[in-house]
C-alpha cells in the first residue's frame, strides 16, 4: 500500500529506487478516479502531463539528479496558475482559462521535481468555508461524505486526507488551509504574509492572501515549504529573508516552550468535545516539557467583522479585471458596453462572490469609507499589536483550529453569517501577517478536530517544531479515513 | 474674444500629465516605444492577467524625485500607491494604480514671467506617480471598438498646480515652463503630438471680490494653442451663461479643436465613485535621505539658474536669456557658440535668436539637427568679429552655408566675400562714384544731407558690399565735403 507511505518517505523511496515515480503516479492516479465520484476533490486530472513527468523525474533520479521533491506526486489547489493546463479558481468565469504561465509556487515545485497530477477543487475564487461555493459541486469529508471538508482549500484537504496526492498547495486568506486541514484531520500551515509568493496565485484579498501547504504531518510539510518559500522578485510584498532549513529544525526539544492559550479562543462558541480535544492536546505538549499560561488578546473578537470589510474591499477591486473583455466568460451577443460587463460578471460569478464584491464596492464607498474600511484597518492594527504583546510573553500561541467540527453538506448555506464564524479563530493569523499550523488532534463523533498553533513572523520553523514534536507523541495524523485506506 | 472681461476674473488649475522617459512601463517590463503595432508592448501585467502582481520601476520613482527638487517641493519619504477602481476597456485591471492621499511630490513652485516683464510664482499642490491606461480604437474595425493595451502601464507623473492661474496665457506661459523644465530634466520627452505631454485644465469665473465660482474641467488637452482657445472659449461661455442668468455646473468637458469649443462630457452626478484604497499588492514607497541626496547632486543647471547665468555671463537681457535657455538644446547650442566667439556673446545671440531660427523655422528643424552645427555658425560670427566680412554680408554667407554647407571661410573666399579694410581701396572707391556723380555731388555740398546714403549705396554696390561700412562712412564725411 503504497500511499500509507508519508511525502517524506515517498521521496526517500524514490531515492533510493524502492519504486519508480511512474509506478507512484500511476497507483495515486487510480485512487484519484476512484474516488472523484464521492469526494470531487479535483477539477482537473492531468493524468497525461504527469506520467510524462513522472518518466522525466525517473530518468533524472536514475542519473542520481533530481531535486528534493523528485518523482513526488502532488497537486495543487486550482487558484495557482499553470501554464497549459486550466485553472478555474472554482469559478464559472474561469472555465476556459488557460494561464500562459505558471505561478512561482507552480515552478518552485517543478524545479524541485514534484511532479503534479491535477488541479484541486476549491471554493470559487477562495471565497467560503465548506466548498459548497464551488461552480464544480462541492467537495465531500473522506471522514464522512455527507459532511463539508471546510474551505476553500476543500478540495486539497480532501485529497490529501484521502490519500489522493501524499501533499498539496493550498492558500489561506482567512483561514482556508488550517480550517479544512481541521475538518479533514490534516495537516496545514499558513506560512507568514509574505514569506511565499503570491506571484501566480489567483488573488481573492492581496493583504491577506498566503500560499501554503497540506500534507499528513509536521515533517511532510516542512519539507515542501522549504522549496516554495522565499523571495521572489515578481511580488513587491515577498519578504527578502532567507529561508531556514524547516525539516533540519523539527527536533528541537519543546522543553521550557512558553505556549500561550488564548484566552478569547476558549468561549461560549467553542463546542465543549472539541475543547476537550484541545485541552488534551495541549496536556501532551505540557508532558513534553512546554509551559503552558493563558494570554488574553481583547481585541481578537473583533477578527470577523474586520475581515469581512478589509477582505470584500480588496476582491471587489481585484476581481474588476474580469469583465468578458481579454479573458474570462464572455456573456453571449452582449448589445453594448454595459450588457457585457453585465451579463459576463452576472452570469460568471456565483452567489457568494457577488455578495463580497457588493459588501468590498460598499465599504469603499464615498461616504462609508471611513466607517468601514478604515476603521477596520484600524481595528487589525489592534490586534496585530495584541499578538505582537503576546508574543513578549510567550514563544507561540495555541488554541482551536475551528469551533466545531465538520458540519453537514448544507447546512450553513442559508445563512452566511453563520458559515463566516468557521473562521472565528483562524482569521486573527491571517489579519496580523502570521505563520500559523493545524494539526489532527483527535476526533469528536468521528470527525476530526484540529489543534492550532500560532507563532511571530517568520516562526515557521519554530511551529513546524512544536507541530512535529505533538506529531512525534501522538497518532491522530496517522489515522485515515475508513473508505479510503 | 478677449479675456478677461472687465469685471471678471478668471481663476485657473492645471493638471498636467507627463509620460516619463522609462525604457520599460511603471509596472512591468514591457517596452514603452511610441508607434508598435497594437498589443505588441503589452505584458501578461500590462494585460492584467489573473495571478500577476505589479513590482514598481525605480526609474520612474528617480524621475519624479528630479521633478520634485526641481521644483522646491516636499519630496515624500513615505508615499503611498492607490487604487482608482473604475470599469472601461482600456483600464485592463479595472482600477488604475496611482498615488492618492500620499504623493510622492507636494508643495512645489514654478515662476512665470507675465507679459509686462514681471514674475508671477505658481503653486504646484502635488506631482504624484501613476499608470497611464491604454487606448479604445473606433477606425476601420467595421463598427466594432478595439482595446490597444500599449500604452497601459505607461509611467505617468501628474502635475496639479494650485488654482494660480489667472488667464489662458498665463496657463500657457505655466505649461511651457513646465514643459521645458520636464525637458531640462530628461524625464519626459515632451512629444505632445504623441501624447506625452498633456494637461486637464480647470476653469471657473468669478465677479472680481467674489468667492470662487464652479468649476468645469476641460479634459486631455494636447497642445499649447489649445490649452490657450480651449479656455478662452470656456472663459466666455462661463461668463455668458453667468450674465444671462444661468450656472455653472460643475462637469467634465472635452476640448474641439475642429470646432474650437467645449462639450460636456459628464456631469459631477454622473462622476465616478472611485473608491480609492491603498494598493495591498505594492508597499509603501520609502525614500532615504542617501537616494534624494543622490538624486539632487544629479540635478542639471535648470531653467531659471541657466537664465540667470546667461544674463551676467554673457551680459544678455532677461527676455534674450529667457528665450535662449527655453530648451536646454537650444541654449547648449547658445553656450557653444558663444565660448567660440567669446569676444561677441550678444552678437551669438542675436545671430541664434535671429537668422538661426528663423532658418529652422522655415524648415521645421530642430536647433540639434544637425543642419547648422554650432562651430560652424561660430565660425562665420568670427569673421563678423575681427571685421573679415561686414554683417550684411554675413547673412548672404549664412544662407549659403545653410543652402550648401561648408564652412564660412570657405565660403568668403571661393566668392570673394572678404571686407576691404584697406583706406587707399576705399578711397579710389569713393573718388570714381563722385567722379560718376557730379550732380548729387553738387546737391549735397549745398546743403540736401540725405544724398549720404546715396553714395554710401553707390560705393558698396561698387564694391559689392565689400567695403567695411565704419570705415566707408569715415572716409565719406570726410571726402564728400570736398
Amino acid at each position: 500500500m503504497i500511499h500509507r507511505n508519508s511525502l517524506t518517505q515517498l521521496a526517500a523511496g524514490l531515492r533510493a529506487k524502492k519504486f519508480s515515480s511512474v509506478e507512484l503516479v500511476r497507483a495515486y492516479l487510480e485512487r484519484i478516479e476512484a474516488s472523484q465520484p464521492k469526494l470531487n476533490a479535483f477539477i482537473s486530472v492531468t493524468a497525461e502531463r504527469a506520467l510524462e513527468a513522472a518518466a522525466a523525474a525517473d530518468r533524472h533520479l536514475a542519473a542520481g539528479g533530481g531535486g528534493a521533491l523528485a518523482g513526488v506526486p502532488i497537486a495543487h489547489k486550482d487558484l495557482f496558475c499553470t501554464a497549459g493546463v486550466r485553472t478555474t479558481c472554482g469559478s464559472r468565469m474561469l472555465e476556459n482559462f488557460v494561464s500562459p504561465y505558471d505561478a512561482t509556487v507552480v515552478a518552485k515545485l517543478k524545479a524541485a521535481g514534484a511532479v503534479v497530477l491535477g488541479k484541486l477543487n476549491m471554493d470559487e475564487f477562495a471565497m467560503g468555508s465548506s466548498n459548497e461555493t464551488s461552480y464544480y459541486g462541492p467537495v465531500r469529508n473522506p471522514w464522512n461524505t455527507d459532511f463539508v471538508p471546510g474551505g476553500s482549500s476543500g478540495g486539497s484537504a480532501a485529497a490529501v486526507a484521502a490519500r489522493l496526492v501524499p501533499g498539496a498547495t493550498a492558500t489561506d486568506t482567512g483561514g482556508s488551509i488550517r480550517q479544512p486541514a481541521a475538518l479533514c484531520g490534516i495537516t496545514g500551515i499558513k506560512p507568514t504574509y509574505g514569506r511565499v509568493s503570491r506571484f501566480g496565485l489567483i488573488a481573492f484579498a492581496s493583504s491577506l492572501d498566503q500560499g501554503g501547504v497540506l500534507t499528513t504531518s509536521a515533517q511532510d510539510a516542512a519539507l515542501m515549504l522549504r522549496e516554495i518559500a522565499g523571495f521572489d522578485p515578481n511580488d513587491s510584498t515577498s519578504v527578502h529573508a532567507p529561508v531556514p532549513d524547516y525539516v533540519a529544525e523539527l527536533d528541537a526539544p519543546l522543553a521550557g516552550l512558553k505556549v500561550g492559550l488564548i484566552k478569547e479562543f476558549f468561549d461560549a462558541g467553542l463546542d465543549r468535545e472539541n475543547e476537550r480535544r484541545i485541552r488534551e492536546a495541549l496536556a501532551v505538549l505540557e508532558k513534553s516539557g512546554a509551559i503552558l499560561r493563558e494570554v488574553s488578546l481583547p481585541n481578537l473578537p473583533r477578527s470577523v467583522p474586520v475581515y469581512y470589510v478589509v477582505a470584500p474591499a480588496e476582491c471587489s477591486s481585484n476581481l474588476a479585471r474580469y469583465d468578458g473583455v481579454r479573458f474570462g466568460h464572455r456573456c453571449k451577443d452582449p448589445r453594448d458596453l454595459q450588457d457585457l460587463y453585465r451579463r459576463s460578471r452576472g452570469e460568471g460569478f456565483g452567489a457568494e462572490v457577488k455578495r463580497r464584491i457588493m459588501t468590498g464596492t460598499y465599504v469603499l464607498s464615498a461616504g462609508y469609507y471611513d466607517a468601514y474600511y478604515l476603521k477596520a484597518q484600524r481595528v487589525r492594527q489592534l490586534i496585530a499589536a495584541d499578538f505582537k504583546r503576546a508574543f513578549t510573553e510567550v514563544d507561540v500561541l495555541a488554541g482551536p483550529t475551528t469551533p466545531t467540527a465538520a458540519f453537514r453538506i448544507g447546512a450553513k448555506t442559508a445563512d452566511p453569517v453563520t458559515m463566516y464564524l468557521n473562521d472565528i479563530y483562524t482569521i486573527g493569523a491571517n489579519l496580523a501577517g502570521l505563520p500559523a499550523i493545524s494539526v489532527p488532534c483527535g476526533f469528536v463523533e468521528g470527525l476530526p478536530v484540529g489543534l492550532q498553533i500560532v507563532g511571530p513572523h517568520f516562526s515557521e520553523a519554530r511551529i513546524l517544531n512544536v507541530a512535529h514534536g505533538y506529531q512525534l507523541a501522538t497518532d491522530w495524523h496517522r489515522r485515515s479515513p475508513e473508505g479510503f485506506a | 474674444m478677449t479675456e478677461p472681461r472687465p469685471g471678471w476674473e478668471t481663476v485657473i488649475g492645471l493638471e498636467i500629465h507627463a509620460q516619463l522617459a522609462t525604457r520599460s512601463k511603471i509596472f512591468s517590463g514591457a517596452s514603452t516605444a511610441y508607434g508598435a503595432p497594437p498589443n505588441a508592448q503589452a505584458s501578461l501585467i500590462d494585460l492584467g492577467f489573473p495571478g500577476v502582481l505589479p513590482v514598481l520601476n525605480g526609474e520612474a520613482v528617480r524621475m519624479a524625485v528630479r521633478f520634485g527638487l526641481a521644483i522646491g517641493a516636499r519630496v515624500a519619504r513615505h508615499s503611498v500607491f492607490a487604487r482608482k477602481n473604475y470599469f472601461y476597456p482600456d483600464l485592463p485591471k479595472g482600477y488604475q494604480i496611482s498615488q492618492y492621499e500620499l504623493p510622492i511630490v507636494a508643495q512645489g513652485a514654478l515662476d512665470i514671467v507675465l507679459d509686462d516683464g514681471s514674475t508671477k510664482r505658481i503653486g504646484i499642490t502635488r506631482a504624484h506617480l501613476e499608470e497611464d491606461a491604454g487606448k479604445s480604437l473606433h477606425e476601420g474595425l467595421g463598427g466594432l471598438t478595439g482595446v490597444d493595451l500599449n500604452r497601459a502601464g505607461t509611467p505617468l507623473l501628474e502635475i496639479v498646480s494650485e488654482p494660480d492661474l489667472r488667464s489662458a496665457k498665463e496657463a500657457v506661459a505655466y505649461m511651457k515652463k513646465v514643459h521645458t523644465l520636464v525637458r531640462y530634466l530628461e524625464i519626459c520627452d515632451g512629444n505632445m503630438q504623441e501624447g506625452s505631454f498633456r494637461c486637464d485644465a480647470n476653469v471657473s469665473v468669478r465677479r472680481k471680490s467674489e468667492g470662487l465660482g464652479t468649476r468645469a474641467e476641460i479634459k486631455n488637452i494636447n497642445s499649447f494653442r489649445f490649452v490657450e482657445k480651449a479656455i478662452q472659449y470656456e472663459v466666455a461661455r462661463q461668463i455668458d451663461l453667468i450674465e444671462s442668468g444661468g450656472k455653472v455646473v460643475q462637469e467634465t468637458r472635452l476640448y474641439d479643436p475642429d470646432k474650437g469649443e467645449t462639450r460636456s462630457m459628464r456631469t459631477k452626478e454622473e462622476a465616478n465613485d472611485y473608491r480609492y484604497f491603498p494598493d495591498p499588492d505594492l508597499l509603501p514607497l520609502a525614500l532615504d535621505e542617501a537616494f534624494i541626496e543622490e538624486v539632487r547632486k544629479a540635478l542639471p543647471e535648470l531653467p531659471d539658474e541657466k537664465a540667470a547665468r546667461f544674463s551676467s555671463q554673457y551680459g544678455l537681457s532677461a527676455y534674450d536669456a529667457g528665450v535662449l535657455t527655453a530648451s536646454r538644446e537650444l541654449a547648449d547650442y547658445y553656450e557653444e557658440v558663444a565660448r567660440a566667439v567669446p569676444q561677441e556673446p550678444k552678437l551669438a545671440a542675436n545671430w541664434v535668436m535671429g537668422e538661426l531660427a528663423a532658418a529652422l523655422n522655415k524648415e521645421s528643424l530642430e536647433v540639434g539637427s544637425g543642419r547648422m552645427p554650432a562651430q560652424r555658425l561660430a565660425g562665420l560670427l568670427a569673421r563678423i568679429a575681427d571685421q573679415t566680412i561686414s554683417g550684411k554680408i554675413a547673412k548672404e554667407v549664412f544662407e549659403s552655408m545653410w543652402a550648401g554647407g561648408g564652412s564660412a571661410d570657405a565660403i568668403i573666399a571661393s566668392k570673394g566675400l572678404k571686407q576691404i579694410t584697406d583706406t587707399g581701396a576705399i578711397e579710389r572707391a569713393i573718388e570714381e562714384v563722385m567722379a560718376k556723380n557730379p550732380g548729387q555731388l553738387a546737391e549735397y555740398r549745398a546743403g540736401k544731407d540725405k544724398l549720404f546714403g546715396f553714395f554710401v549705396g553707390q560705393v558698396m554696390k561698387a564694391t559689392q558690399g565689400k567695403a567695411n561700412p565704419a570705415q566707408l562712412n569715415e572716409l565719406l564725411k570726410r571726402k564728400l565735403p570736398g
